[in-house]
């Protein structure tokens, strides 16, 4: 019996051991970029800071799955100066057996936030490897800002057009009773350029149109 | 001894002098400026338009940089001037829009005012599609975050829309969200709502600045003609405190003087000092037959001549100092990304490998593991590459301007005012883009007398939006590559050079002087002369000819956005489908071959008549 176990315990940190390495069939590559994300106030990392992940990945297994997972449970091999490393969960219940990688996804999609408050890192500067975050949808205010400006913008335009128009017949009416009080007072006025035999009278641009025309019309 | 060909009763058309004298004392029956400003800031904000933003930099910078500005200047002092007199004095003198011009030196020639009519009208169309997508930007501008940095999501919540991936969120943004393009021009799509909205925006923005003519468009012009200049002046500051703006400086003006012997240069410059003074579009004679008659023309095209090459280089080096900010900014992130990578690939410790270390550490690891580097996605980072991608038309003030503002802290100020600098550069074009359209309507009384002048410029503009709406399909942005590639180049050159030939050979170039003596008290100078007669028409006439035969040679292609194509995010290049030979010979022959057409229908006409 006591060989057993002593057996038992050496072979099981071999064998998980064997289950970690890079490239495991069960296996996550993490990586941290640390000083990119935080400059100056950077920490190192060291036993104590791998440490804390452990538990956070017990913590994420855990409120996944409801079983007690131990820091022991969450096996790191492979650490580089990079701050990268894998691990592998193991079972509770048979540390031989390994949780799989889908699990292991979910669980760490469902307490994401979470693990990287942990480590004040985001998405992108804690990374593992092949487990996509869901990204942020884009910031879309609920009316589109665009057409309030274009509402604005063509309510001015609109009210403009009218007041111009509005102002222009109420001047040329006013100049329409002006001319006729002064055909009134003088019979004849020969002040008019007398133009050659093509050059027929055009179309006043915008000064005079009805008020002249009316002249002519009388002969 | 002077070549001039007959022109009977020449002096029964054309007010005398002292009709001209009488005309300008007393009844006031056309309109008039408020003062000189008014006239100097309509025919500047008529000269200065878009191109001088994103066509005269890249020219610039293409043709060898500052040595391009040695062709630049001489043409604009040999082609330009001159016709910018010519126009002006013409208008002046004989007090008419431009088709009432041409019918008075002769019958014959109306066609030219025709042709000119016909030019504004096809480049007011797709102009102000363009001012339409400058007014849909201005509109997206007034929110944080601006919409053009952010893609959407796809299906699945976990990655972006392809297209927006593999390309940028500006390309994304441009080519997708605004204009819904389609991958062909013969594919046209249907209409796209956010377009037809803001073309409806454009031309009743128009209409209400045109719509009485010079009294409402010369109030307008104050803020369009002047703010422009503000805004760049504002923009230089920001740009030379950005980091990089030295760089696309440099890169503009370091001159390569290599450049100054190849044909291309120069044919380049003489077209876009053509294109940059509004000639032949006829909305300069109409504004100059507005002037007192004793205005002195002479000095008013010398000024405009200076104000608008002036304005270019100025406009130019704001533009670069931008554009030398978002290179450098994109060849940082290069750098950055690939350091990344490297430290992903060989786990190095963070930070080990720093942008001034870049290159050596890069030759080290490709020494050290030279079969695990071609695996990895190492970008090549070139700096000069950066500088001259996309930095053309509206690529450069919708995707590359746009880029480099989401990365100016305060983007939305940003992108505010440079979308209302080029909302005011667009609309004083248009405006002597509608007034060489209404004019000439009314002269060649195609309206009743009393239509009041209010309803034409309303009518033309209601026309206008419903045949733009041919730019509002999705394949819009095709037709709109296609109208300035065609409708704008070989009419303009052509009715350029038949002004100088009626000007010079059948009005009199011996009568045109003595107005001008009249006008504005002494006889233009020799260099006037000489240019008239004989340098300013055969300029026009070879970059004419080599035009056409340059154009006659290649297949005619055009860029599209296809996300199925290898080159992509790169513009693909397609050909033409075989029946827009058609379309291009009703935009670019029609208004040209309108002069020789009507002058043989009238000789038919007459000789019927007797």
């Amino acid at each position: 019996m006591l060989e057993r176990v002593i057996l038992l315990l050496c072979v099981l940190p071999v064998l998980a051991a064997q289950n970690c390495r890079p490239n495991a069939p069960e296996g996550h590559k993490v990586r941290l970029s640390i000083k990119t994300a935080l400059g100056d106030e950077a920490y190192d990392w060291n036993e104590n800071e791998l440490f804390l992940f452990q538990s956070t990945m017990a913590y994420a297994m855990r409120r996944l799955k409801g079983q007690q997972f131990t820091v022991s449970n969450i096996v790191v091999c492979n650490e580089t100066p990079r701050v990268s490393f894998w691990f592998v969960v193991t079972s509770p219940q048979d540390p031989s057996q390994l949780v799989p990688k889908g699990e292991v996804e979910e669980a760490v999609r469902k307490s994401r936030n979470r693990i990287n408050q942990a480590f004040m890192l985001s998405d992108s500067t804690l990374e593992f490897i092949g487990i996509l975050p869901t990204l942020a949808a884009p910031v879309e205010p609920p009316t589109p800002t665009w057409l309030i400006v274009f509402g604005v913008v063509m309510g001015l335009v609109v009210a403009g057009i009218f007041i111009l128009l509005m102002l222009s017949s109420v001047q040329k009416k006013r100049k329409k009773n002006k001319i006729a009080d002064e055909e009134e007072e003088d019979e004849d006025e020969g002040t008019r350029v007398q133009t050659p035999e093509n050059g027929s009278t055009r179309v006043d641009y915008y000064n005079n149109s009805f008020a002249d025309d009316e002249r002519f019309t009388h002969m | 001894m002077r070549l001039v060909l007959p022109n009977p009763d020449l002096d029964l058309r054309i007010p005398s002098y002292t009709d001209l004298e009488k005309m300008d004392k007393e009844a006031k029956d056309r309109p008039q400026w408020d003062n000189k400003a008014q006239y100097i800031l309509t025919c500047v904000g008529f000269c200065i338009g878009l191109g001088n933003v994103w066509r005269f930099p890249y020219l610039c910078q293409s043709h060898g940089g500052g040595a391009f500005l040695i062709p630049y200047l001489i043409l604009l002092v040999l082609e330009g001037m001159p016709l910018l007199l010519l126009e002006f004095a013409i208008g002046q003198r004989l007090r008419k829009g431009s088709v009432g011009v041409w019918r008075v030196i002769s019958p014959y020639l109306t066609g030219v005012g025709i042709a000119s009519m016909l030019v504004s009208f096809l480049v007011g169309l797709y102009y102000n599609t363009l001012i339409g997508w400058i007014l849909w930007y201005l509109f997206n501008s007034f929110q944080e975050p601006l919409p053009w940095t952010q893609c959407p999501l796809n299906d699945s919540k976990t990655e972006f829309v392809s297209e927006c991936q593999r390309s940028s969120t500006v390309d994304y943004y441009f080519y997708r969200v605004s204009l819904n393009s389609t991958f062909s021009i013969a594919d046209s799509g249907g209409l796209h709502p956010p377009i037809v909205i803001c073309l409806l925006a454009a031309w009743t923005v128009v209409a209400i600045c045109c719509i009485r003519g010079i009294s409402t468009s010369g109030k307008a012009v104050y803020v369009t003609a002047i703010l422009p200049y503000i805004v760049l002046a504002i923009f230089l500051i920001r740009g030379l405190t950005l980091p990089g703006a030295v760089n696309g400086i440099k890169f503009l003006f370091i001159p390569d003087v290599k450049e100054l012997i190849k044909p291309s240069t120069w044919l380049d410059a003489g077209a876009q000092v053509f294109y940059a003074f509004g000639l032949a579009w006829g909305g300069l004679i109409s504004f100059s037959s507005y002037n007192p008659v004793h205005n002195n023309c002479v000095q008013d095209a010398v000024i405009l001549s200076v104000v608008t090459g002036l304005t270019s280089v100025y406009a130019a080096t704001v533009t670069y100092s931008i554009i030398g900010f978002r290179a450098t900014e994109k060849f940082d992130t290069c750098i950055s990304d690939n350091i990344m990578t490297l430290t992903n690939a060989f786990d190095l410790p963070e930070m080990n490998i720093t942008s001034s270390s870049y290159d050596a550490a890069l030759s080290s690891l490709n020494v050290s593991y030279p079969d695990v580097l071609p695996g990895l996605d190492i970008q090549t980072c070139d700096l000069q590459i950066l500088l001259s991608e996309g930095v053309e038309g509206t690529g450069l003030a919708f995707i590359v301007f746009t880029e480099a503002i989401t990365k100016m802290p305060g983007s939305p100020v940003w992108s505010v005012l440079f979308f209302v600098m080029l909302l005011c550069l667009g609309l004083s074009t248009l405006f002597g883009n509608i007034e060489g359209v209404v004019v000439p309507l009314k002269d060649l009384k195609l309206v009743p007398k009393n239509f009041p002048p209010e309803a034409l410029t309303g009518l033309t503009c209601v026309v206008s939006f419903i045949i733009s709406l041919l730019f509002a399909q999705r394949s819009g942005i095709h037709w709109v590559a296609l109208f300035d590639n065609f409708a704008g180049s070989i009419p303009l050159l052509t009715i350029g050079l038949f002004e100088m030939i009626a000007v010079v050979y059948i009005y009199g170039i011996d009568r045109f002087n003595e107005d001008i003596a009249f006008m504005v008290g002494h006889k233009p100078n020799i260099f006037w002369q000489v240019t008239w007669r004989v340098i300013s028409p055969l300029t026009v006439l070879v970059i004419l000819v080599f035009y056409l035969v340059t154009q006659a040679q290649e297949t005619l292609t055009y860029l599209v956005w296809d996300g199925s194509s290898e080159v992509f995010p790169a513009l693909t290049s397609v050909t033409y489908p075989s029946w827009i030979y058609a379309v291009i010979f009703l935009l670019a022959g029609v208004p040209s071959l309108s002069v020789p057409v009507y002058a043989l229908c009238r000789l038919i006409y007459v000789c019927c008549r007797k």
